[in-house]
């Protein structure tokens, strides 16, 4: 069991209002990610969440029990951090069974339940270590596994991978969403990398400046953005933004993503120059840079060839574009 | 590039003004240890020459080893030093840990308040402090003197070390806290080991001054047993005649423990001084 809500959640230091009133369920089970720039206030959330940061107004409740004004270690939930946040004094095994300890569980049953979470990410070899004496996607993996022994009702991530290489990353990914299918653990993960996001999440939460800017399913928010800060936030590279008026529209700004805008050497709707090209094998990506509307971007599955200064021209697909007001609002047909 | 760096001009330099900065702070030491192990009459003859099987006396640790109770003395000092670095150091550290990690009303004020002690010299009230002393029953005792000293450190002590505990993780702290750990847990077994370079410093620059110090001792705790090894050593400077032997050998005498002591936090200090530098 593990069912978060939060209701009109806000958080002020001093004066300064972080967190301006969430609305936000998560179900059991749910994979929920937190996005955003840096400095949206997905962090202070999650740490709302945990207890680490008290709320200023509004209900955190999980299972219906209001957990506004329980210490952390109350809460039945686990964490794990960015800086891995391993004690550095303790063994593996010590740093795994800490907090069941700590709770008072008898000593067999800790040791059992530290196996079983070793046996699941596979950290038998390492169980003697110290902290020091591991790599970071290690020391990372005993995190995770810190957190799995408390069988909490809600796990939290804060940004896990950012201090992982890129290869690291992508494995560690994949085994997080594989314990997520395995321990059906509802859980809540901040991270600023939109791939992430999409690719873990069965709900994310776009957040700006203290406010949800939209909840949905990733292929929800990558068709169907609410405005165009979510459909410029999501996708990679990002959505090109258009200025209607010089393509004849009512509408204000036009998106449309870089596979949806075709590219050639003689006609089109717009005229640009090519600015850089970025062949990564399986795309390619033009860089094009146009009076009316700056740089622009296109992407081509294969191999292509444009000369660098060389003049192209430039066809939205109409059929997939999204339609913004002046206020960034989506304009929904 | 590489040369600019590795330069032997540069080293040359470099290693000869550290040379010249070690010969003249080890000087006054060199002189008083030498001097200490000669006769009377050789010191003034020759103040700056080795003892020679001629010159060596041992009558100066004679003296001091049979007049006056120096073991006592050296036990006062101990037992005032190690007792107020004790305290300067746990109330230093626990006053840091509250100042970096909590957030509460004036807590910069009370950072700054905390901080003043540092440009104010404590002797300034001396007359307050030795009213108080003698109110409270406290005069001719160590306890006035370890009260006065963990005064007199805790600012510099509080000072370094709430810069050294926000250095510490907060992701580790709020670990712990998840866990369970109690924010004693906390300070006691996540945030004292890794600020234990810090706490080394703190304590050499606090031990010192207490080791060296005459005033507070002899304004406060002047008695025959509750005399320090500096105290002690006065008896030999008199206004008319100075035991220059006996002078000498108390002052060689006070050097070593105050020298083992520094040796212990030496490394830890090391290690302190280069943290951030060296990765």
């Amino acid at each position: 069991m593990g069912t978060l809500s939060l209701s009109n959640v806000t958080k002020t230091f001093g004066k300064v209002e972080v967190i301006k009133g969430v609305d936000l369920t998560v179900d059991d089970g749910e994979f929920c990610v937190f996005v955003g720039p840096s400095g949206c206030g997905k962090s202070t959330l999650l740490r709302m969440i945990a207890g680490l940061e008290d709320v200023t107004s509004g209900d955190v409740r999980l299972d219906g029990d209001r957990i506004n004004d329980l210490a952390p270690a109350k809460r039945e939930i686990a964490m794990v951090f960015q800086t891995y946040a391993l004690y550095p004094h303790l063994s593996v095994r010590d740093n795994m069974g800490l907090g069941l300890k700590q709770l008072g569980t008898p000593k067999a049953q800790i040791t059992a339940a530290v196996e079983k979470a070793a046996t699941m990410l596979a950290l038998e070899p390492l169980m003697d270590r110290r902290p020091s004496e591991m790599s970071g996607g290690q020391r990372q993996r005993v995190a995770i596994g810190r957190a799995i022994v408390r069988t909490p009702k809600l796990f939290l991530f804060d940004e896990p991978l950012s201090n992982l290489d890129a290869a690291l990353r992508v494995a560690t990914r994949i085994e997080i969403a594989r314990l997520h299918r395995e321990l059906d653990a509802t859980m809540i993960y901040v991270t600023h990398d939109q791939v992430e996001a999409m690719t873990l999440a069965d709900k994310i939460v776009v957040l700006r400046a203290g406010l949800v800017e939209q909840v949905g399913r990733p292929m929800d928010l990558y068709n169907d953005p609410d405005n165009t800060f979510v459909a410029g936030f999501i996708g990679s590279p990002q959505m090109n933004f258009l200025k209607s008026a010089s393509l004849g529209l009512s509408s204000d700004t036009l998106g449309i993503r870089p596979e949806h805008v075709a590219i050639s050497a003689s006609q089109g709707d717009i005229e640009g120059r090519v600015s850089h090209l970025e062949k990564l094998g399986g795309e390619t990506l033009t860089y094009v840079r146009t009076e009316a509307h700056g740089l622009l971007t296109v992407r081509q599955f294969g191999e292509h060839d444009h000369q660098v200064d060389g003049t192209v021209w430039l066809t939205p697909d109409q059929a997939r574009a999204f339609h913004f007001d002046a206020d960034g609002q989506r304009l929904r047909r | 590039m590489n040369s600019a760096r590795h330069s032997v001009f540069r080293s040359v330099a470099a290693h000869g003004i550290l040379i010249l900065y070690t010969v003249i702070a080890l000087f006054p030491v060199f002189v008083i240890v030498i001097n200490s192990f000669k006769s009377r009459r050789a010191i003034f003859n020759e103040p700056l020459a080795l003892p020679t099987p001629e010159t060596f006396d041992l009558i100066g640790y004679q003296t001091v080893l049979k007049q006056g109770d120096f073991f006592q003395y050296f036990l006062n000092s101990m037992t005032v030093t190690v007792g107020s670095l004790f305290f300067v150091l746990m109330f230093g550290a626990m006053a840091a840990f509250a100042l970096s990690e909590y957030r509460f009303r004036g807590n910069l004020l009370m950072g700054l308040y905390l901080a003043l002690g540092i440009m104010i010299p404590i002797r300034l009230g001396t007359v307050a402090i030795l009213q108080i002393m003698v109110a409270s029953g406290l005069v001719n005792t160590l306890t006035a003197l370890v009260l006065v000293y963990t005064a007199q450190g805790l600012p510099l002590a509080i000072f370094i070390l709430s810069e050294f505990m926000r250095s510490v993780s907060d992701d580790l702290k709020n670990a712990g806290r998840i866990d369970g750990l109690s924010e004693y847990k906390i300070f006691f077994r996540l945030v004292l080991p890794l600020v234990r370079p810090a706490l080394a410093t703190v304590a050499v620059f606090t031990m010192i001054p207490i080791w060296n110090d005459l005033w507070f001792p002899l304004i406060l705790a002047p008695s025959e047993e509750t005399k320090t090894i500096t105290l002690g050593s006065q008896v030999f400077i008199g206004q008319f005649v100075t035991n220059w032997n006996a002078v000498l050998a108390a002052l060689g005498l006070a050097i070593v423990p105050v020298l083992v002591l520094y040796l212990i936090f030496s490394r830890q200090l090391i290690r302190g001084i280069t943290a951030g530098a060296v990765k």
